[in-house]
């Protein structure tokens, strides 16, 4: 198949959703990763073996299940450190997702550091859970909010990104390293090395490029950064908050309970060690403990091989796309700069009715704003369709995705 | 399928709606939403003697959404306003011949429907907010 460093037809197999059909009879062609990635077998059967075999309390107990259930949670906080090379286990926080992430650190961190008539800046780019917290948190401490914007090609302006970051008010940084909508990867490193020459913290959103490429944090030397496990083959309902440890040691709880705390008193707590002190309450140990089989997956493979494989079948795939009559492509063409995400527009036809059309063959892909309705915005549009690739996927699934768009325009008549 | 659903009259009334427009002093406007997929319905009314004089959309969004407001405003124009509560879920999928929706793209056709009931509420609270609570209590409305 693909001559790249991956067995496709092999990976396939791991998936078991692969094989079944929808609508009928058809085979299922999953366009959908950006949303959220399949499971293969491995990860499905570490989260079995857990109920199965040591489902426990983790932490407290000392019985033999409590220190097995222990072991393999915090064995998973180890793999996701190698994973992204932070420099310690205990710079990793387990949360529901990356929208809780980002939470956390408006909540603790933010409400801490920002006052009034300072300013956070962000970029047309974001999702809505890079919006929403620091509106909430600005709107709090009367402080300002401003955007970063985009060129026509999606590609950010690096001159609003020098002007925004120069004002001795900012605070913040938060900034998606890939547009979920676009593709676009943004210039991460050049980004931090100039918000960091003005002392200016920084918040990577890495949901959309820690599933795709290798990412090496104390390279990039980022503050903090946010991803989801369920973007990379893990389950739902676990998120990763990454931080240097000097930043966690001096941020408040962010929910206090359980686990958090080393001693409680009548009106005072002393709070537990990095990283337990923002993991309030008993987490879910059964998803932990399916991203690490998720990371043990995509290690084996190698991310440069995912990334390698995603260059490969989106230049495939714009280039098809770009050559059907009425479509319009959103974001930067050149692959170097995308990941593996193609929003589109055909015709006068809505994305959601294009999306029922592609279901009618087998075909999910995504239709909608993609909770980025600033970008829509920006892009003067209230919707797009989005096609979105990951490991499993193969040239001749965009074939058919391909054949589907000529049926769609039949249906439509254009 | 697609087939039956993108028919002649759905996509004529998608690229051709009808009293799709502003109202000049409508008696009642109202906008709503989809969340799920951003498709947008506005809603202005004039009224007298308790009838739908004149009405007219706007929006964005779908077919199947702007089709079906389309057709909705040609079904209820001249009706007494007061029976807009009646209209049931069923009525607009055979208005718009559409009776085997699925779950996800019914609300597109449903959104319509939405914003002219609240309108209606809308109406009714302006002048009389007893009755338009009467209103509400009696119908399940959405």
């Amino acid at each position: 198949m693909q001559k790249v460093g991956i067995n496709i037809s092999k990976i396939r197999q791991d998936f078991p959703i692969l094989k079944r059909k929808v609508n009928g009879n058809k085979t299922l062609v999953y366009l959908d990763n950006a949303a959220t990635t399949q499971k293969p077998l491995s990860v499905i059967n570490a989260i079995y073996d857990y109920y199965m075999n040591y489902n426990s309390n983790i932490h407290r107990a000392v019985h033999q299940l409590a220190e097995e259930a222990t072991f393999e949670y915090e064995k998973t906080r180890e793999k996701v450190a190698k994973f992204i090379n932070a420099h310690s286990a205990d710079e990793i926080i387990f949360t529901r997702n990356a929208t809780e992430a980002i939470n956390l650190v408006s909540y603790s961190w933010g409400r801490t550091n920002v006052n009034k008539d300072d300013r956070i800046v962000i970029t047309e780019l974001e999702h809505h859970s890079n919006i929403v917290p620091w509106q909430i948190l600005t709107q709090e401490k009367d402080a300002k909010l401003d955007y970063i914007g985009i060129d026509n090609n999606g590609y950010l302006n690096m001159e609003d990104c020098n002007r925004y970051l120069q004002s001795d008010k900012v605070k913040l940084l938060s900034i998606s390293h890939m547009s979920n909508v676009l593709g676009t990867i943004v210039p991460i490193n050049e980004i931090i090395e100039m918000a960091h020459q003005k002392g200016i913290v920084v918040l990577v959103d890495g949901a959309q490029s820690v599933p795709h490429m290798p990412i090496d944090v104390q390279n990039m030397d980022c503050d903090f950064m946010v991803f989801s496990a369920h973007k990379m083959l893990g389950p739902t309902g676990v998120g990763v908050l990454y931080a240097k440890k000097e930043i966690l040691n001096e941020m408040k709880p962010f929910i206090g309970g359980g686990d958090m705390i080393k001693e409680v008193y009548k009106h005072r707590t002393i709070y537990n060690d990095l990283p337990y002190k923002f993991e309030g309450g008993t987490p879910n140990i059964a998803d932990v403990i399916g991203f690490g089989a998720a990371i043990d997956y995509l290690k084996k493979i190698g991310m440069h091989n995912v990334r390698e494989h995603e260059i490969e079948i989106t230049s495939y795939a714009i280039k098809a796309i770009a050559g059907i009559k009425d479509i319009i492509l959103y974001g930067p063409l050149d692959t170097n700069h995308r990941g593996g995400v193609i929003a589109f527009n055909i015709g006068d036809i809505h994305p959601h009715d294009l999306a029922t059309i592609m279901n009618d063959y087998g075909i999910a892909i995504r239709s909608g704003h993609h909770c980025a309705q600033v970008l829509m915005g920006r892009l003067d549009i209230a919707a797009a369709s989005r096609t979105s690739f990951y490991i499993y996927n193969t040239k001749e699934e965009v074939d058919k995705f391909i054949n589907a768009l000529g049926e769609a325009r039949r249906i439509f008549r254009i | 399928m697609s087939d039956d659903i993108y028919r002649e009259i759905i996509l004529d009334h998608y690229r051709n709606p009808r009293n799709k427009g502003k109202l000049s002093n409508p008696d009642v406007s109202i906008h709503d939403s989809n969340p799920l997929c951003g498709d947008e319905i506005d809603i202005h009314l004039r009224v007298e003697e308790d009838k739908i004089k004149d009405i007219k959309f706007e929006g964005r969004g779908c077919a199947i959404s702007q089709a079906s407001a389309s057709m909705l405003t040609e079904m209820i124009a001249g009706r007494p306003l007061n029976t807009v509560k009646d209209i049931t879920k069923d009525d607009i999928l055979e208005n718009i011949g559409l009776m085997n929706l699925g779950p996800a793209r019914i609300k597109c056709a449903l959104l319509s429907l939405k914003v002219l009931k609240l309108g209606m509420v809308k109406y009714y609270s302006d002048k009389d907010p007893q009755s338009a609570k009467k209103l509400t209590d009696d119908s399940k409305l959405y």
